[in-house]
C-alpha cells in the first residue's frame, strides 16, 4: 500500500498544476452547497434568535424589514422617523413598556443607539465596567467597541458628522464613556448607547452655548429685550457636555415632536399586545406595529427560496464538474497507456497498477473533500459575521 | 535457458504470423537477433518474456513453462527473472532516476524493497556513471543517460535473463558502446543470458551468436510471416 501511495503521490506532485485545478474544482463543488447551507442556517438562527425575543416594534409606515433590521441589528439604513409622542402614547396606555430607539448616527462604523435605561434590562445586558449613562453626553459602549477603540470608562468617543459639507447638519459631539457592557455576542457588542436626548443633541435639536446674559457673551448679542435675546453666530456652542456646561444644554419646542426611528414595545401580557396591535390596524394610522419574528421569517423564506435555486444551480454545476473530472481522468489514463503498458511489461501486477491509478483519483477526492471541510469550518466560524456585516452595514 | 518448441503465434487483427518449430538459447549465452522490420523480432522477445502467449507450442524460460502459466504468474515470473530493456527507454517522467530504477519493487508483491536493494541500485547506477543523478527527473537527462537508467532498472533485480529490444537504437556511438558493455559485462559476471534484437550490424561481433530472421523464412510461410527453423 505504501508503494502504491508513493507512486500515486509522485504522479500528482509532478503534475501539480493539473492536480491543483482538479482539487480546486472538486473542492468548490463540494463546498458551495455545504458552505451555503451553513451560512444560511447560522444566519437564520442568529437573525431569528434576536427577533424572537423582541415582541413588538412601532415605527413609521413603510418597509417593515428596514424597521426590523435597524431596530434589531442597528443597520445603517434607517426607516422614516416617528415622533417621540408615539413612545409616550404607548407608555401612557399602560399596556406595555415603551423603549424609544433612535438609531441614526454613528461613531466611525459603530452605531449610536439613542434609547432609555430600560433597554439594558430588556436585553439582559450586564456591565463589565462602569455604570449606565446618567446624564446627557454620557454613553455606554459595547464590548467590541471598547476593544476596537481601546476605550474604558472615563474615556471619550465622538459621533461622526453625517456629511462633511452639510454646514447646517449634524456636528460631532464628544461622548463620555460611563460604562462598558459585558460581551453578549449580539449586535449590542458593536453599539454605543446614549440617552435618546443625547442623540437629539447630536442632531442639533438640543444644544448648549454661552450664557447670553453674561458680559463675556455681549459681543454675540444682536438685540436684547426684557423677554428675549437675539444672538448672532459668534456665540460659542459647546461640542462636549461637561459638568460645567451641562446646565446650559436645553431643547426648544415640544419634545413630543422629536424624532425616533422606532419604539420597542414590551407588552405586559399577550392580551395587551393584541390590543396594541389592533390600534395600529386602521388605514389612517401614520405608524405601523410589527412582530419582528414575522418579518425575519418572511426574509428567511425569501433567502430559502434563493438558496433552493442556488442548490439546483450547484447540483447542475456539480454534475458537470464531476463529468469533466471523470473525462480528465479517462483521457489521462488513455494518454498514459504506454506508461501503463511499461509497468505491465516489466511484470507489474494488474491489481497493483490499477490500484496506483485509482489511488491518484482517491487522493484528489480526499484532498478536495478535506479542503471543502476546512472551508466549511471557516465558514461556520466567520461566515455569519461576514454576511451580517455585508447585509446590515 | 530458453527453449521454444512448435511455436505458432498471430495477432487477433492483421495477417502477421510467427512460426518457430524449434529454438534454444543456453544459459549465459549472448545472442543477437537481426532481421527486417516487421519480421517478428520484438514479438519473439514478448513471447519469451510472457507478455503475450502463443496460439500453440511451448515456451520454457529459466526452467519454467511460461506459455502454460496464468497471466498473474507470468507477471511474477517476469519481474523476478527477466530484465527488459527497450529502445524508447520507457521511463516514467514523473519519477526520479532512483524511483525509476526501483519501480519493479513498487509494482509487484514478489519483490521486496529494502536497504540492500537501495544500496545495490545506487551501486549499479554509480558503476554506469549516473550515480550523481539519482534524484533528478528523467526528463532532465540525455538520451544516453536515460538508456543507462533503463538498463539499471533491468539489472537491479539481478535477473538470470536479459531481453533487450534495440537497446542502442537511439544512442550515439559512445553511449552505444557504453550501454552494450554494461549489458555484456553483467551477463559475463552473472552467467546471465542476453538476447538482444538489433538493426545495428556494427555490434554483432560482440555477441556469441547471431540469428537472422530473413534466413529462416520458409517457402510456405505466408507473406508478412516469419519462421525460424533452426538456430545457428
Amino acid at each position: 500500500m505504501r508503494d502504491v501511495l508513493y507512486l500515486a503521490w509522485c504522479y500528482l506532485v509532478y503534475h501539480r498544476l493539473k492536480t491543483g485545478i482538479l482539487v480546486t474544482s472538486i473542492m468548490l463543488i463540494i463546498y458551495l452547497p455545504v458552505g451555503l447551507n451553513v451560512v444560511v442556517k447560522q444566519s437564520a438562527e442568529h437573525l431569528t434568535a434576536r427577533a424572537v425575543v423582541t415582541p413588538l416594534l412601532v415605527g413609521a409606515k413603510g418597509s417593515p424589514l428596514e424597521l426590523a433590521l435597524n431596530s434589531l441589528y442597528f443597520s445603517a439604513e434607517y426607516p422614516e422617523l416617528i415622533d417621540y409622542s408615539e413612545a409616550i402614547s404607548v407608555q401612557d396606555s399602560r399596556l406595555a413598556i415603551a423603549i424609544p430607539l433612535y438609531v441614526r448616527f454613528r461613531s466611525r462604523s459603530h452605531p449610536i443607539v439613542g434609547t432609555s435605561l430600560d433597554y439594558f434590562e430588556f436585553r439582559n445586558l450586564s456591565f463589565a465596567e462602569g455604570r449606565p449613562m446618567a446624564v446627557l453626553g454620557e454613553c455606554v459602549i459595547g464590548a467590541n467597541v471598547a476593544e476596537a477603540l481601546g476605550v474604558t470608562p472615563g474615556g471619550t468617543v465622538t459621533s461622526s458628522p453625517e456629511t462633511v459639507f452639510d454646514l447646517a447638519g449634524v456636528y460631532p459631539l464628544r461622548l463620555k464613556v460611563s460604562g462598558v457592557l459585558a460581551k453578549s455576542f449580539s449586535p449590542d457588542d458593536d453599539a454605543i448607547f446614549v440617552d435618546v436626548k443625547t442623540t437629539w443633541i447630536i442632531e442639533g435639536l438640543g444644544h448648549g452655548h454661552q450664557d447670553l446674559a453674561r458680559p463675556e457673551a455681549a459681543a454675540g448679542v444682536l438685540n436684547r429685550t426684557k423677554d428675549n435675546i437675539v444672538a448672532n453666530a459668534a456665540v460659542m456652542q459647546y461640542n462636549e457636555i461637561t459638568d460645567d456646561n451641562a446646565t446650559s444644554f436645553h431643547f426648544h419646542g415640544d419634545l413630543g415632536t422629536y424624532p425616533l426611528t422606532a419604539v420597542l414595545v414590551v407588552p405586559r401580557n399577550e392580551k395587551s399586545g393584541v390590543i396594541l396591535r389592533g390600534r395600529y390596524t386602521t388605514d389612517d394610522a401614520s405608524s405601523q406595529i410589527i412582530r419582528p419574528v414575522e418579518v425575519i421569517d418572511e426574509l428567511l423564506d425569501t433567502i430559502l427560496t434563493v438558496q433552493q435555486f442556488m442548490f439546483a444551480a450547484a447540483l447542475i454545476l456539480g454534475l458537470a464538474t464531476i463529468a469533466t473530472a471523470a473525462l480528465v481522468f479517462v483521457l489521462s489514463f488513455r494518454l498514459r497507456r504506454r506508461e501503463i503498458d511499461t509497468m505491465h511489461n516489466i511484470g507489474g501486477s494488474r491489481r497493483r497498477v490499477a490500484a496506483i491509478l485509482l489511488t491518484e483519483v482517491a487522493i484528489v477526492i480526499i484532498l478536495s473533500g478535506s479542503l471543502a471541510i476546512m472551508a466549511t469550518l471557516l465558514t461556520w466560524q466567520f461566515g455569519p459575521g461576514i454576511i451580517e456585516s455585508l447585509v446590515l452595514t | 535457458m530458453i527453449e521454444l518448441e512448435g511455436l505458432r503465434f498471430s495477432y487477433d487483427e492483421g495477417d502477421f504470423s510467427l512460426q518457430i518449430p524449434e529454438f534454444a538459447v543456453a544459459r549465459g549465452e549472448k545472442v543477437a537477433i537481426v532481421g527486417p522490420s516487421g519480421s517478428g523480432k520484438t514479438t519473439l522477445l514478448s513471447l519469451i518474456a510472457g507478455c503475450i502467449t502463443p496460439r500453440s507450442g511451448q515456451i520454457t524460460s529459466n526452467g519454467f513453462e511460461v506459455s502454460g502459466m496464468p497471466d498473474a504468474a507470468r507477471r511474477e515470473f517476469r519481474i523476478a527473472n527477466i530484465g527488459l530493456v527497450f529502445q524508447e527507454f520507457e521511463l516514467l517522467e514523473y519519477l526520479s532516476v532512483i524511483d525509476n530504477v526501483l519501480l519493479p519493487y513498487r509494482i509487484s508483491r514478489v519483490l521486496r524493497l529494502d536497504a540492500d536493494v537501495r544500496d545495490r541500485a545506487a551501486a549499479i547506477a554509480e558503476s554506469v556513471g549516473i550515480g550523481d543523478k539519482l534524484s533528478r527527473y528523467v526528463n532532465h537527462l540525455s538520451q544516453g543517460e536515460k538508456q543507462r537508467v533503463a538498463v539499471v532498472r533491468a539489472l537491479v533485480v539481478k535477473p538470470p535473463l536479459l531481453l533487450a529490444d534495440e537497446p542502442t537504437g537511439n544512442l550515439d556511438p559512445i553511449n552505444k558502446d557504453r550501454v552494450l558493455e554494461i549489458l555484456l559485462q553483467y551477463a559475463d559476471d552473472n552467467n546471465a543470458t542476453l538476447v538482444a534484437v538489433t538493426h545495428d550490424h556494427g555490434i554483432l561481433d560482440r555477441f556469441e551468436r547471431v540469428i537472422d530472421f530473413k534466413d529462416f523464412c520458409t517457402p510456405d510461410t505466408p507473406r508478412g510471416a516469419s519462421s525460424i527453423e533452426e538456430s545457428l
